[in-house]
């Protein structure tokens, strides 16, 4: 089985610091995987750096595209990066705002997307926006409203319909449950575990919250000082932790 | 001061040659906004210091110049422009689009078709049609370069979901040749059709630094989606002075009572056909 994604040692540095280093790892079709770590522990930075936000210093990302198989996407020109991003790929920003386009309505953010790989329907990138507020759970006579009318948990979900409305193979998202409150934390989880499962989604989530990961991914990737410390499938990452780091982590969540 | 104190056309023949080479290029890549070295105007910015400049780079002392202003000829911006030229050009001046070679505008198309050899210029606010959509110049230079106009009709989606209909009304923007999406300078819709025309057309912002031209029979094609195809729409009513129901019109109040007239926007046009009802 070809990977979607194949990363051979991605290293990034900002001067003489470390932003991550030596990452390598796989993304099967389907296959979600979560990097955890602390703050300033380089997942930022890797996520940029393959979904192409940042130019990594060394290294390879592969992405498995649709018409020539395994390409390079750091040495890939920019057009054609540009347009996986908007294809292909999917990235869900931690804050909202940074995601969506404040002053256009909801039903015109989601249809962006559509506009841009070349829909020149009015009535169908109307019924097709309509379609996935629906399926993020906003009601359809908000399609008007502005993203500045809704609440944080809104905003989040209706960023989730903007990235997928092309059908991406593979989402990458940064912090999705970020500074929102925890019973719509477990609202929009649910929400995305089945988006996850229904498209047949590949996606790499970095978080810090291990409720998370646990919930949504199937591999576990644990970064410290932008290393990759310990690697394996979720539960036995976090059931039985090997590396020192990922063992402090584990008895650092509080049990309510 | 005396005229011999200008250089012809107030510029000075090393700004004008760049200039030149800001239009030349322009024409060369229709739609494509070219920088240039934009020069301060005994004018302020907003009253066409660059369709001034353009005028100024292209003209010769044989030609005949026409200055309108939303299609009139009589208002104080073309009047004011065709004087300083008159003084620093000594170039004839006409008020008919059939005499001018050179005509500079703000906001209006000529109705009568302008024939090879003429020159129209735009006066432009605004060069950038993503503007307002994408703040930054670095981001819409790339998306310039890279054909992705997407943005471009979300705007026109927007429109449509508040109004029903594209509302937006002037500065319609249109695709060149295919190629580049282009700002028709704030030219009601109505006469995006007449962009596609024998003339050559040059488009200045003078605060904006950027040239971009229209050489003769460019394809221009106003954007829009299937289901709601571009129209070019105009008051529906005939003009109260000549009659016309093919020009474009201006509302106007000529009482208390809040009586309406509409009147053609071209007053050459309009004093035209009045002639020859006259005769």
């Amino acid at each position: 089985m070809t990977p979607l994604l194949s990363v051979e040692g991605v290293s990034k540095f900002y001067g003489s610091r470390i932003g991550c280093k030596d990452v390598s790892f796989d993304l099967f079709p389907g296959e979600v995987m979560g990097i955890v770590g602390e703050s300033g522990s380089g997942k930022s930075t890797l996520l940029n750096c393959l979904a192409g936000h940042l130019v990594p210093d060394q290294g390879t990302v592969g992405f498995d595209t649709r018409t020539d198989g395994l390409r390079d996407t750091v040495t890939m020109s920019e057009p054609e990066r540009r347009m996986l991003s908007r294809t292909d790929w999917a990235f869900v920003h931690q804050h909202a705002r940074d995601g969506l386009r404040m002053n256009v309505s909801a039903g015109g953010n989601v249809g962006e997307r559509l506009m841009a790989v070349g829909a020149r329907h009015y009535g169908d990138i109307r019924a097709q926006a309509t379609d996935w507020l629906g399926r993020v759970e906003i009601s359809a006579d908000r399609i008007d409203d502005r993203p500045s009318a809704f609440s944080g948990g809104m905003q989040q979900r209706l960023q989730i319909a903007r990235n997928l409305v092309t059908g991406p193979r593979l989402v990458f998202m940064d912090e999705p449950t970020g500074g929102l409150d925890v019973s719509v934390q477990a609202r929009l989880l649910d929400l995305l575990r089945g988006l996850v499962r229904e498209m047949g989604l590949s996606a790499i989530i970095v978080t810090h919250d291990l409720a998370v990961v646990r919930l949504l991914a199937d591999r576990l990737m644990v970064m410290k000082d932008g290393h990759v410390v310990e690697t394996g499938l979720t539960d036995q990452v976090l059931d039985d932790p090997q590396h020192g780091y990922t063992q402090l982590l584990v008895s650092s969540v509080l049990q309510v | 001061m005396k005229m011999s104190d200008y250089n012809f056309a107030y510029l000075d023949e090393q700004t004008k040659r760049m200039i030149r080479r800001a239009i030349l290029k322009g024409l060369a890549i229709p739609g494509y906004q070219v920088p240039f070295a934009s020069r301060e105007m005994p004018m302020p910015y907003g009253w066409g210091t660059g369709g001034v400049q353009v005028s100024a780079a292209v003209m010769v002392p044989e030609d005949t110049l026409k200055v309108i202003d939303q299609g009139a000829d009589d208002t104080t911006n073309a009047v004011s422009i065709r004087r300083f030229f008159e003084k620093t050009a000594g170039v004839a001046v006409t008020e008919h689009t059939d005499q001018a070679n050179v005509i500079q505008t703000r906001h209006r198309i000529p109705e009568q078709d302008l024939t090879e050899g003429q020159i129209l210029v735009y006066q432009v606010p605004i060069p950038e049609p993503l503007r307002f959509l994408e703040p930054s110049e670095v981001e819409t230079r790339k998306m310039h370069s890279l054909e992705e106009y997407g943005l471009m009709h979300v705007k026109l989606y927007e429109d449509i979901a508040q109004h029903g209909a594209i509302a937006t009304a002037y500065a319609y923007p249109v695709r060149v040749e295919g190629r580049y999406v282009m700002d028709p300078s704030p030219i009601p819709k109505f006469d995006n059709p007449k962009l596609t025309m024998a003339g050559i057309q040059l488009f200045g912002a003078g605060r904006e630094q950027r040239i971009y031209a229209l050489p003769p029979y460019t394809d221009v094609v106003s954007l829009d989606f299937e289901d709601f195809p571009f129209e070019a729409s105009k008051a529906d009513h005939a003009c109260g002075l000549c009659g016309a129901i093919d020009s474009y019109l201006d509302e106007l109040i000529v009482d208390d009572q809040g009586a309406r007239m509409f009147m053609c926007s071209d007053t050459d046009y309009c004093a035209g056909r009045q002639e020859e009802t006259a005769a």
